[in-house]
C-alpha cells in the first residue's frame, strides 16, 4: 500500500511548483490557440475569443463539482440525463402549467437537486452498489422521465428576458463566464480552503481511515452528489438559455465532455488527488479545442474521436506519472 | 464443523436456487398477464421472433457477465456492435458473392480487434474500465460514422446471402438462436470446467489474493475484455442482417440492455458471482419486457424509464439478498 500524507501545509519548491500537470495544461493551451490561429485567421482576437466562452461554458458548470465527485474515486455519469430532466421540466411549468418564469428556474434547480441527492441516498445507503451502477440506472430513469413528460416534442417560448443568461453581456463580459467564475471561485475555496475540503481529500484517498477518524463520510458524500445535481440545473438554465428550447435528447454525451475536462484537468481517477485550478484550464482546452476545430468545420464524429482519445490519453499518462512515481521512490528506499 | 461447512453450502444454494426459481416464477406470471391483456403475445410467431430478437442480446450478455465478475464493466459494446455492422456491412455490399461465413469472420474480427484495444487501456495501462470504455465508446462511435460517411446501408445494397445469415436455420433452428445456443454451451463449458474461465472468478472475488496465488491477472482482463469486443462483433453481424440495415447511430445505448440482462440475472455488480443459467433467464426477461409493452400499448416513451426503474430495482433486491445472506452467517459464526 502507497504511503500518502495529507500534510496541513506543503512546502514550496521550485522544482515542484514548475513540474506541475498545471503548466502542462497551459502548456498545450497555448499549442491548441495557435494551431487555431494559424487555422483560421478570425479566431485570434480578444473579442471572439471571449465569445467563444459562451459556446462551452455551459457544461463548465457541472465540470466543478463533478472534480469533488472524482476526487472521492466515485463517478456520476448521470449528470446529462439530470440536465435534460430540469430543462423539461422547467419549460413544462412554464409553457404549459403557467407559472412564472422565476419559479420555473426555481423548479429547474430544484429538480437537479433532487436528482442529485436521490443519487447520493442511493449511493450511500446501499453501499455493495458501486456509483457506476447507481448513476447509471438513474441515468435512464431521468432521461426517461423527460421522454415522458416531452414525448418527442420541443418546448421554447421563453420570455425575451430569458435569453439574457446565456447571450448577455455585463459590461462587455458575458454573463455566463461572471457567473462561472464566481462559482469557481467558491468551488475552489470549498476545495482547498475549508475543512470540507481537507475531508474530501482524506475519504478519496482511504475511506475507511476517515470514517474512523470521525470524518461522517455518508453525509459529506450525499452532499457531493446532490451539489453536482444543484449544478447540472445551473446547466440546464444556461443551456435552455442559449438554444430558446428544449429537447428531452437535449445535452446527450455531456457526462463524457465532463468526465474528460475532470480527469484531464489532473483529477485521478483513483481519488484522492487533484485540484480546481487544474479542472479549469481543461475546460478551457476541450473547449477551445472544439471550438477552433468547429471553426474549421471538421464533423462532429471526428470531435467525438478526439475528445474520447484525449480522455483516455489523459489518464494513461497520468497513471504513468503515478507508476513511475513509485517506481522511483521503490529504487530509492532499496538503495 | 464439517456439519456447519456443509449447512452453510446448502443454505447458500438455497438462496441462489430461490433466485433463479423466483425470476422464473415472475417470467411465466409476467407472460401469463401480459397474454390477458393481448391474446397475440404466446402466438408461436410471435414467441419465435422474440426469442430471435433476445438471441443477440443473449450474446453479448455473455460476454458482459465474464467482463462484470471481473469489476469491470464495458461502456461501448454498442459502439463495437455498429462499428463491426457497419464494416462487413459495406463489404458485403462492395463483394456481393462474399460468403456469409466470412463477413460473420470479419465482424468478429474487428470486434475482437476493438475488444483487444480496451483490454490494453484497462490491463496494461490501468485505467478505469469505466473512463477507457466511455472514451472508447465515443472513438468507435466515430469512426461508425466516419467510415459509412453518415450514411446507411441499406437492405437493397445488401446481397441476399448475406440477409439469409438471420432467416436460415440450422437444424430447424434459425441460425441466431443456434449461434446463441453454440455460445452458451462453449461458455458453460468454459467458465466452470477449465482453469482460465475459473481465474475470471478468482480475478473477480480477490485481484489481490488471485495475484498471490499465480493468477496473471493483467492476462486475464485482457483476455475478457477481448471476448467481450469478439462477441460484440459477432452480434454486430448478426444483427445487420437481421434488421438488413446498417446506421451511424445502431445499437446506440444498446449496452444498457445488456448490463440490465446480467443485473437481473444476478450478475453481482461488485464481481466474483454471475451463472449461465441466470443470464439466459435474466436476458429472457429482457426480451419478453421489450416485447411485451408495445403489445400491451404502453407508450414508446415510457419503456426507457420502466428499464431504468427495473434495473434500479434488480441491483437493489441483489444487495438486499446479498446483505440477509451475509447476515445470516455472521449469526451462525457467533453460535
Amino acid at each position: 500500500m502507497e504511503k500518502r500524507i495529507i500534510a496541513a501545509q506543503k512546502e514550496f519548491k521550485l522544482k515542484n511548483f514548475f513540474f506541475q500537470w498545471e503548466w502542462m495544461l497551459v502548456l498545450i493551451l497555448i499549442i491548441i490557440n495557435i494551431i487555431n490561429a494559424s487555422l483560421s485567421p478570425y479566431y485570434l482576437n480578444l473579442k471572439s475569443l471571449i465569445d467563444a466562452t459562451m459556446t462551452f461554458l455551459d457544461k463548465a458548470f457541472i465540470v466543478l463539482p463533478m472534480a469533488f465527485v472524482i476526487i472521492l474515486g466515485d463517478i456520476d455519469i448521470s449528470v446529462a440525463s439530470t440536465v435534460a430532466l430540469s430543462s423539461v421540466v422547467m419549460a413544462v411549468s412554464y409553457n404549459n402549467l403557467g407559472l412564472p418564469m422565476e419559479l420555473a428556474m426555481i423548479i429547474c434547480l430544484a429538480v437537479g437537486t433532487i436528482c442529485g441527492l436521490i443519487n447520493g441516498l442511493l449511493i450511500t445507503k446501499f453501499k455493495e452498489l458501486s456509483a457506476v451502477i447507481v448513476t447509471l440506472s438513474t441515468m435512464i430513469i431521468y432521461r426517461g422521465i423527460a421522454y415522458i413528460i416531452l414525448e418527442d416534442q420541443a418546448s421554447g417560448k421563453f420570455p425575451q428576458w430569458f435569453s439574457f443568461l446565456g447571450w448577455g453581456y455585463v459590461g462587455g463580459i458575458p454573463f455566463i463566464l461572471i457567473v462561472f467564475v464566481v462559482f469557481a471561485v467558491i468551488f475552489g475555496i470549498l476545495l482547498h480552503k475549508t475543512t470540507f475540503g481537507r475531508r474530501v481529500y482524506a475519504m478519496g484517498n482511504n475511506i475507511t481511515a476517515s470514517r474512523f477518524s470521525g470524518v461522517q463520510v455518508d453525509k459529506i458524500k450525499t452532499v457531493i452528489f446532490t451539489l453536482t445535481g444543484f449544478m447540472s440545473g445551473v446547466t440546464a438554465l444556461f443551456l435552455t438559455s442559449r438554444m430558446g428550447s428544449t429537447r428531452p435528447n437535449v445535452a446527450t454525451g455531456y457526462e463524457l465532455d465532463v468526465i474528460a475536462m475532470v480527469v484531464l484537468g489532473g483529477v485521478s481517477t483513483a481519488g484522492g488527488k487533484g485540484r480546481i485550478i487544474g479542472t479549469i484550464l481543461s475546460i478551457f482546452v476541450i473547449g477551445l479545442l472544439r471550438y477552433g476545430l468547429g471553426l474549421k468545420n471538421v464533423p462532429a464524429q471526428v470531435l467525438l474521436i478526439i475528445i474520447g482519445l484525449l480522455l483516455v490519453f489523459a489518464v494513461m499518462i497520468s497513471n504513468i506519472k503515478i507508476n513511475t512515481g513509485k517506481a522511483h521512490k521503490l529504487h530509492k528506499t532499496k538503495a | 464443523m464439517s456439519e456447519i461447512v456443509l449447512e452453510k453450502r446448502l443454505k447458500f444454494t438455497g438462496i441462489s436456487k430461490f433466485r433463479e426459481l423466483g425470476l422464473l416464477v415472475f417470467i411465466i406470471l409476467l407472460s401469463v398477464l401480459v397474454q390477458l391483456r393481448n391474446p397475440n403475445f404466446l402466438t408461436l410467431e410471435n414467441i419465435n421472433d422474440m426469442i430471435k430478437n433476445t438471441a443477440i442480446l443473449s450474446i453479448l450478455t455473455v460476454g458482459m457477465m465474464l467482463v462484470i465478475v471481473t469489476r469491470g464493466i464495458d461502456l461501448s459494446i454498442g459502439s463495437t456492435l455498429a462499428l463491426s455492422g457497419m464494416v462487413s456491412a459495406l463489404t458485403v455490399s462492395a463483394n456481393t458473392n462474399l460468403h456469409p461465413l466470412l463477413a460473420i469472420l470479419l465482424g468478429t474480427l474487428i470486434g475482437t480487434v476493438c475488444g483487444c484495444i480496451l483490454g490494453f487501456l484497462i490491463s496494461k495501462a490501468g485505467i478505469l474500465p469505466i473512463i477507457a470504455t466511455l472514451g472508447m465508446m465515443n472513438v468507435y462511435r466515430g469512426l461508425t460514422f466516419m467510415i459509412s460517411g453518415g450514411k446507411w446501408v441499406s437492405a437493397h445494397q445488401m446481397p441476399g446471402s448475406f440477409k439469409a445469415i438471420a432467416t436460415n436455420s440450422i437444424l430447424g433452428i434459425n441460425v441466431l438462436i443456434f449461434i446463441a445456443i453454440l455460445i452458451y454451451i462453449i461458455f458453460y463449458y468454459f467458465i466452470n470446467h477449465t482453469r482460465t474461465g475459473r481465474q475470471i472468478y478468482a480475478v473477480g472475488s480477490n485481484p489481490e489474493a488471485a495475484k498471490v496465488s499465480g493468477i496473471n491477472t493483467v492476462k486475464v482482463l485482457w483476455m475478457v475484455y477481448t471476448i467481450m469486443g469478439a462477441l460484440a462483433g459477432l452480434a454486430g453481424v448478426l444483427w445487420v442482417s437481421k434488421f438488413a440495415s446498417a446506421q451511424g447511430d445502431t445499437a446506440m445505448g444498446y449496452e444498457m440492455d445488456v448490463i440490465a440482462a446480467c443485473v437481473l440475472g444476478g450478475v453481482n455488480i461488485a464481481g466474483g458471482s454471475g451463472k449461465i443459467s441466470g443470464i439466459i433467464l435474466g436476458s429472457l426477461l429482457l426480451g419478453i419486457l421489450n416485447n411485451a409493452l408495445p403489445l400491451i400499448n404502453v407508450s414508446p416513451f415510457w419503456q426507457e424509464a420502466i428499464q431504468g426503474v427495473i434495473i434500479l430495482v434488480a441491483v437493489i433486491v441483489n444487495a438486499l439478498v446479498k446483505r440477509n445472506v451475509d447476515r445470516k452467517n455472521l449469526m451462525r459464526r457467533k453460535i
